[in-house]
């Protein structure tokens, strides 16, 4: 397999090194081995993969932490502006809503809205975050193997952990406007989990292809702009004209919020058509970014 | 391959630490510094495609024994950082196969993964992680790596505050105090004033003295000479010669035409 002139060369160590005594127990070294190879396909063994992925995730977690503090969302008043920020923002939504209908909203669409900001939130986080965060891990690509789908997985942490406080601002609310309270609300954590994997996948392929568009996440904040308005959020599902109903129904983000809303608003399970919609988006989501991500994460150490 | 591979594993007793086989490794860049959406869209509109080549390595092909402490040298862009990155798996090699059994620690020349923006603590903490070293090992080691560094009040400053010595003896810290199987290092070896690299120079070799693989790239043939006992010589993408580390640099500095003499003297 190897030529002669190496198998010279590498005896010729081995003696050197044998006779200084240098060499340590055979055992106790063979506890990693590492093979590189070319991928022609272009993905590495998938298994063997996540188990990487798995074993550094202490790495992601306190990613996240960092860039929060760095953000000084460790701080009171860092968390009070994260909440205050939806609120506001729900707040000029419901006002500018309520005068084009003309007084015709109650309490309750508030609550609607604000809880459909708070949960969209999850993928704006990890869609403006995400987009960044290959690109910002310079050095760090260059100089340490690991699996670099930690970088925007750690996006969508700080996404989650920004998300878990609103839910306390909304749960007053949600009473005050006298929602329906109920058993069905654990219905609320697998649409929460559908909207992570879904962020997952969608932070995965925006942080690759920011590493080939450097001017990707100057857009974004347009495309999620205008993905909020298409989405069941500034209205409920249902009251929406049939004539747009198409739009809204493409959106990959419609089957998850509305059943968001299914839950919250009428306190019921999500319709399973929304349910199984949202299942699919999510999945296809999370494979698209992950493939994508992984077959090309082998080319950024270049890149950046 | 595999199979070949593993017969020899069972004719020599022991596995050689790092075996490069047949590497070939081939950048491919955009020549653009800022690839953006925008100017593709307009290239892709006139139909140009702006990506060029570079073989940096050209079928390699070597075992380094455990226990080796290998330098290498070579001119500027022969090759030898896109070596040390292929066998650190950083870079995947565009043809052939490398194995490498233990723990990799790198200390290439960019230093470790540090982020400017934040804090030396935090820079050290995240590095470690992404090293895959678990919590409690580092939390264990980050005293003695500060220590070492003497940056004890620096610590919490983000690193963008650091002076390049002191972010070099940060990066050095944190690469010798990993406790790797395998050591790379990329011209690292002379940063910091006069005493830190004394400290540094002393520490290198107190680790090739324990039974570590090392390889150290340097432009100081100084200290390849006193530290290594192989050395290798890079030439555009090749190895040109693999001896001990006198005949090495003696044919390297010969090529060169510069006298060693002038070399030594900036080293350690
Ligand atoms: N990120 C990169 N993208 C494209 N080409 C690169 C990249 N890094 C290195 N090269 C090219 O690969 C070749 C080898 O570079 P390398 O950095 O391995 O050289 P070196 O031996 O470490 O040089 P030096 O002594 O200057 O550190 C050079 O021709 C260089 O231009
Ligand atoms: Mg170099």
């Amino acid at each position: 397999m190897s030529t002669t002139s190496t198998e010279q060369s590498s005896g010729a160590a081995a003696a050197q090194g044998a006779s200084r005594g240098r060499r340590r127990a055979v055992d106790d070294i063979f506890g990693e081995r590492h093979v590189y190879e070319p991928h022609r396909v272009g993905l590495p063994p998938l298994g063997r993969y996540a188990r990487m992925v798995w074993r550094r995730r202490a790495f992601a977690l306190e990613l996240s932490r960092t860039n929060m503090r760095a953000q000084h969302l460790n701080t009171v008043f860092g968390q009070l502006w994260l909440l205050l920020n939806p609120v506001l923002l729900g707040m000029v939504y419901f006002l500018l809503v309520d005068l084009l209908r003309q007084h015709s909203r109650g309490f309750a669409f508030f609550a609607h809205l604000l809880a459909g900001l708070f949960l969209y939130q999850i993928v704006q986080t990890s869609a403006t975050d995400g987009a960044r965060s290959v690109v910002k891990g310079g050095r760090l690509i260059l100089n340490t193997a690991f699996p670099r789908t930690l970088l925007p997985i750690a996006s969508v942490i700080t996404a989650f952990k920004r998300f878990l406080p609103t839910l306390l601002v909304y749960a007053p609310i949600h009473l005050i406007a006298g929602l329906p309270v109920d058993w069905q609300l654990v219905y609320l954590i697998p649409v929460v989990a559908l909207m992570v994997i879904f962020a997952s996948g969608l932070a995965m392929l925006l942080s690759a292809a920011q590493v080939y568009f450097r001017d990707l996440s100057s857009f974004l904040p347009y495309v999620l702009r205008i993905w909020l308005y298409v989405s069941p959020v500034l209205y409920y599902y249902d009251e929406v004209p049939s004539k747009y109903k198409p739009i809204l129904d493409v959106n990959p983000l419609t089957p998850i919020l509305a059943s968001w809303s299914d839950v919250l608003d009428k306190g019921h399970a999500p319709r399973p058509g929304f349910l199984l919609l949202g299942v699919a988006w999510a999945a296809v989501a999370f494979a698209a970014g992950f493939l994508f991500f992984v077959s090309r994460e082998r080319e950024f150490a270049v890149r950046i | 391959m595999r199979s070949a591979s593993e017969a020899s594993a069972v004719e020599t007793a022991a596995e050689p630490a790092i075996r490069v086989e047949h590497v070939s490794v081939t950048y491919r860049t955009s020549i653009e510094k800022n690839p953006t959406l925008k100017t593709t869209l307009m290239r892709l509109g006139r139909g140009e495609r702006l990506v060029s080549e570079i073989k940096a390595l050209r079928d390699v092909s070597f075992e380094v024994p455990h226990g080796t402490v290998l330098g290498i040298v070579g001119a500027n862009g022969a090759g030898k950082s896109t070596l040390m990155r292929t066998i650190a798996g950083i870079l995947p090699p565009t043809e052939g196969r490398v194995e490498v059994h233990g723990r990799v620690s790198t200390l290439l020349a960019l230093g470790v993964g540090f982020n400017r923006n934040l804090s030396g603590r935090e820079n050290v903490i995240l590095g470690g992680l992404a090293a895959g070293l678990d919590r409690d090992h580092l939390e264990e080691k980050y005293d003695e790596i500060v220590e070492f560094a003497e940056l004890e009040e620096f610590m919490d400053l983000p690193m963008r505050a650091y002076s390049s010595g002191m972010y070099g003896r940060l990066a050095f810290s944190v690469a010798v105090h990993m406790d790797p199987d395998i050591l790379l290092i990329d011209e690292a070896l002379s940063v910091g004033d006069a005493r830190f690299r004394r400290k540094s120079f002393a520490k290198m070799r107190e680790l090739c003295e324990q039974a570590r693989t090392i390889l150290i790239v340097s432009h100081a043939l100084g200290s390849i000479r006193e530290l290594c006992d192989q050395a290798v010589w890079m030439h555009k993408g090749t190895m040109k010669l693999w001896d001990a580390p006198d005949a090495v640099i003696d044919a390297y500095t010969e090529f060169l035409g510069v006298r060693e003499a002038v070399i030594d003297k900036e080293d350690v």
